[in-house]
Formats: C-alpha cells, sequence, structure tokens
C-alpha cells in the first residue's frame, strides 16, 4: 500500500515536470554572464582607480568592495535589486552585491518588528547558512592545512 | 426540504440568496483585466497603514462595510461572518473583525478560504440559524510573501509555475431575501495529496483536488459539466489548469469548455508578469464579487459551479520537507428570477 502511493507520487511528479514550463537554460546562463559579468568589470574599474589614485593593492580591495556592497543596500532600498537580479539570476546573487542585498532586504521587511527581535534577529535569515557554512568550512580547511604542515 | 446527496454534497431545498458582493482590490490588480470590475481600487500597497498585514486588515474591512452597504443591512443585522485569510493564525481576519463587533467564525481553507465560507454562510441561512451570513476573505501580496517566501526586496528569480497573490478582499452577504443569484448546493472538498512537495507550483498541487471535488460534485448530482455555464476554480492557474483537464479526461469528463479560472482571469501575464496567474484567498473572492456574481445575476450564466482550490502548508511543514496537499470546496450559484 505505501509502496504503491510512493509510486503514484513518483509518476505525478514526473507527469507535472512534463507539462510545467521551466526557464530557458541558456538565455539564463547568457544574461548571468552579462550582469555577473558587468559587476565584475565595474569591480575592476574601481580597483583600477583606487590604484591610480595611489592605494596600495590591499586598500584598493577594500575601496572595490565598500563601493560594491554600498551600491547593492542602495539598490536594495531603493527597489531596483530585485529587478536586476530577476533579469540577471545567478549573475547578480554571486557576486558581493548578491550578498548585501540578502542582508539588506530582511533589514527592510523586519525592521517593523523592531530593533532587537525583528532587525536583530531576523537580518541574516537569508545570509546567515553562508556566513554559518563558510566559517566552518575554512575551518576545517585550516584544520587540513595544519595536519598537512605538521606531517611535512 | 434540505438533502443530502451522496457523501459529500447538499442541495439546498430553498434557494441561499446572494444579497450583495463586494471587493477591494490592489494596485496591481486594478491594472489587470478586471479592473474596471472592482468596487474600490486601493492605490497605496499599505493602504495608509502602517504595515503589510495591518493593511490587509484595513481591505478587508471596508469590503465588508461595502457588502453590508450593498445589501441594505447594518453590522447588527449580520448574525454571523465566516472568514479567512492567509496569515499565520489568520491575523488579517481577526483583527478587521474585532472593529466589526460581529459574531464570527474563523476559517482556515488556504486560498479555498472563500468556498468553505460560502459553504458555511449558506448551510447557516439554509437551517435557519441565521438571516443574515457573511463569507469574507483577503489575502496582500506583500504579507504572504513575507509569510511564506522571502523579503520583499530579495532579488530572486520566480519559476514560470509561481502564482502571483492577490491583493484583495471580496465580501458577500447571504440571506433568505430574493436577489439575482443564490446558492443552490455545495460539495464539500477532501484532502488530496498526490505527494508533490514544489510549493511554488502550487496549481500542480491543487489540481488532484480540483479534479476530485468536481467529479465528486457532479456524480453526486447526478449532473454532466453540460449542465453549467461555467465551472470556474480559484487559483490553479495556467499550469494547474492544464493538470485539471488531463486528470478530469481520465475520469471521462471534459470541462475545456466551461472552465475559467479566477487566477487566470484576475492578471494578464503577458504585460503584468505574474507568471502562472493569480492566488491567494482574495483572489477567487475578489473575483466571485466584481466579475462571477453580476453574470449570474444579470442571467448571462445560468448555473456556475465555483471551486476555490487551496495549497494547505505552512512554513514549517514545508521547509520539514513535508509534501503540499490540496483541497477545493464546491459552491453551486445559480440565476434567479426576482419577480415571482
Amino acid at each position: 500500500m505505501e509502496n504503491q502511493k510512493n509510486v503514484q507520487a513518483r509518476e505525478y511528479e514526473r507527469y507535472v515536470k512534463k507539462v510545467t514550463p521551466t526557464h530557458s537554460l541558456p538565455v539564463n546562463m547568457a544574461r548571468a554572464f552579462l550582469v555577473g559579468g558587468l559587476i565584475c568589470v565595474l569591480g575592476q574599474y574601481i580597483l583600477n582607480t583606487a590604484q591610480a589614485m595611489g592605494a596600495d593593492k590591499e586598500e584598493a580591495g577594500c575601496w572595490c568592495s565598500l563601493i560594491l556592497i554600498f551600491l547593492s543596500v542602495l539598490l536594495t532600498g531603493l527597489n531596483i535589486y530585485p529587478k536586476l537580479a530577476k533579469f540577471g539570476g545567478a549573475g547578480t546573487l554571486v557576486p558581493i552585491t548578491g550578498f548585501a542585498n540578502s542582508v539588506a532586504a530582511p533589514a527592510i521587511e523586519y525592521q517593523k518588528e523592531g530593533q532587537v527581535f525583528g532587525i536583530g534577529c531576523k537580518i541574516f535569515t537569508i545570509a546567515g547558512p553562508v556566513i554559518l557554512y563558510g566559517v566552518v568550512s575554512s575551518w576545517a580547511l585550516g584544520l587540513i592545512y595544519c595536519v598537512m604542515r605538521l606531517w611535512r | 426540504m434540505n438533502e443530502r446527496m451522496g457523501h459529500q454534497s447538499i442541495r439546498f431545498g430553498e434557494p441561499v440568496y446572494i444579497r450583495s458582493g463586494a471587493s477591494v482590490a490592489g494596485k496591481k490588480e486594478g491594472e489587470g483585466p478586471l479592473g474596471p470590475c472592482f468596487d474600490e481600487i486601493e492605490k497605496d500597497p499599505l493602504a495608509g497603514e502602517k504595515t503589510w498585514e495591518q493593511a490587509e486588515s484595513a481591505l478587508q474591512h471596508r469590503a465588508a462595510l461595502r457588502a453590508l452597504d450593498k445589501a441594505g443591512i447594518r453590522n447588527t443585522d449580520l448574525r454571523m461572518i465566516f472568514a479567512g485569510d492567509l496569515l499565520a493564525q489568520c491575523t488579517a481576519s481577526c483583527y478587521n473583525l474585532a472593529q466589526l463587533d460581529v459574531p464570527v467564525y474563523g476559517l482556515f481553507g488556504a486560498c479555498s478560504t472563500m468556498g468553505e465560507a460560502l459553504s458555511l454562510a449558506s448551510m447557516a441561512v439554509a437551517g435557519d440559524f441565521a438571516e443574515y451570513a457573511m463569507a469574507l476573505t483577503s489575502s496582500h501580496f506583500a504579507s504572504a510573501e513575507k509569510e511564506f517566501r522571502f523579503p520583499l526586496a530579495y532579488g530572486s528569480q520566480r519559476p514560470l509555475s509561481a502564482t502571483w497573490t492577490v491583493t484583495g478582499s471580496g465580501a458577500c452577504v447571504l440571506s433568505k431575501e430574493k436577489s439575482g443569484a443564490a446558492v443552490t448546493g455545495i460539495t464539500t472538498g477532501k484532502i488530496v495529496d498526490y505527494g508533490l512537495k514544489d510549493s511554488m507550483n502550487m496549481g500542480a498541487c491543487m489540481a488532484p483536488a480540483a479534479c476530485d471535488t468536481i467529479c465528486t460534485h457532479l456524480q453526486d448530482f447526478g449532473r454532466q459539466p453540460e449542465e453549467y455555464s461555467k465551472i470556474i476554480t480559484g487559483d490553479l492557474g495556467s499550469v494547474g489548469q492544464q493538470i485539471l483537464f488531463d486528470l478530469l479526461e481520465k475520469q471521462g469528463y471534459d470541462i475545456k469548455r466551461q472552465h475559467l479560472d479566477c487566477g487566470m482571469l484576475i492578471f494578464d501575464d503577458a504585460v503584468q508578469d505574474t507568471h502562472a496567474g493569480g492566488s491567494g484567498c482574495g483572489c477567487s473572492a475578489v473575483v466571485f464579487a466584481s466579475y462571477i456574481l453580476p453574470r449570474i445575476i444579470s442571467g448571462e450564466w445560468k448555473r456556475v459551479l465555483f471551486v476555490p482550490t487551496g495549497a494547505l502548508m505552512s512554513k514549517v511543514s514545508f521547509a520539514e520537507g513535508q509534501t503540499v496537499p490540496g483541497i477545493a470546496q464546491a459552491v453551486v450559484v445559480e440565476h434567479m428570477e426576482e419577480k415571482d
């Protein structure tokens, strides 16, 4: 009985997949390449300009991140970033601007629930996993690196 | 004499008249194909309130007052209201109803709530438990996004099967006093779960329930689809509609000529970028009050099977990997001659 139900569910899922329209993958990839590429070009431009103005490589990198994050948060506040993301998909998600958007958006939405339980608790609802598992994986890599050095 | 039909249906001995229907819709809905039909279009997404949730309550409040006004009665004339919405613990209804000062039954049937409310209100009137009863539901795009999905300003791509929650509220006053349209029967829906887990394809989750309720209804009443001017589902959208046709075909029914879907009527996807269609408790409610009811009253449609559909899930059930079961409630609404 249980097995029959599972078979039925799988069959229905397969049928639904067949009749449900999806976004075109090549088009989405092209758009992501275009938008993501443009964001990176902008980043490179900021980097080069900062260096030309006398900043060293590290300082120029800081300026680059800072300005990109600022622009992303500004565009999120003006409700332009969601439109950009709808078009660019992963092209807007992967660069640092996507991360900034995922932090700014909950901050705006949950502001009405208060500074502590609203913004404070919920600001990382989307970015939280990236932060947590980013830290955990760098910790794991660090451990591997440490062991390898001892072994040498 | 009221009569139980089959296992799930009721035929009312005396028609339960729909005295009035009122709709209040948001800006995007107002720009859609049904824009001219709504009683009121609220251009401000916050409806002059501070939060999305309060805005939804405000829309519901206005729809209720308009329905009372159109029926020519006061709030104190209502014996009871059947109301619901999509927010957790139905808060949009609670805060509105607190102001109305009328006895209340709060309902949750996801997007099928208007069908549930009309069914229960009809039974209350048919059973002489209420002289006047109201069916009332609402939804709001922003409060639903916040409740079920992401913060509004978060950038993401919605799949083509996704629907757009309707901002709006619809209300109907039911009574035994004559009018041009009446509920003559209902079929209570069963929860149908085909094991789908994709909450971004709610049409596919709800279509099996719609199929089940429509088939049961036709069998219980011994009717054929041709005996209905229209069979109108709630918010299956374009994907769900296709699936409903396929599922019904397997049962030996073809409703392609009669079928309409409120979600597909309210938005024009080509211009408004809403993907599969509109959804939410407000969707079937505003379309019923603004578009379907006037056509039944005028006699353009003689008999309509109104079948709001709901996807029964919560944020928690979704996060815990549960399936999305569907439900559909059917209400038969017929044209009535006002003079004997």
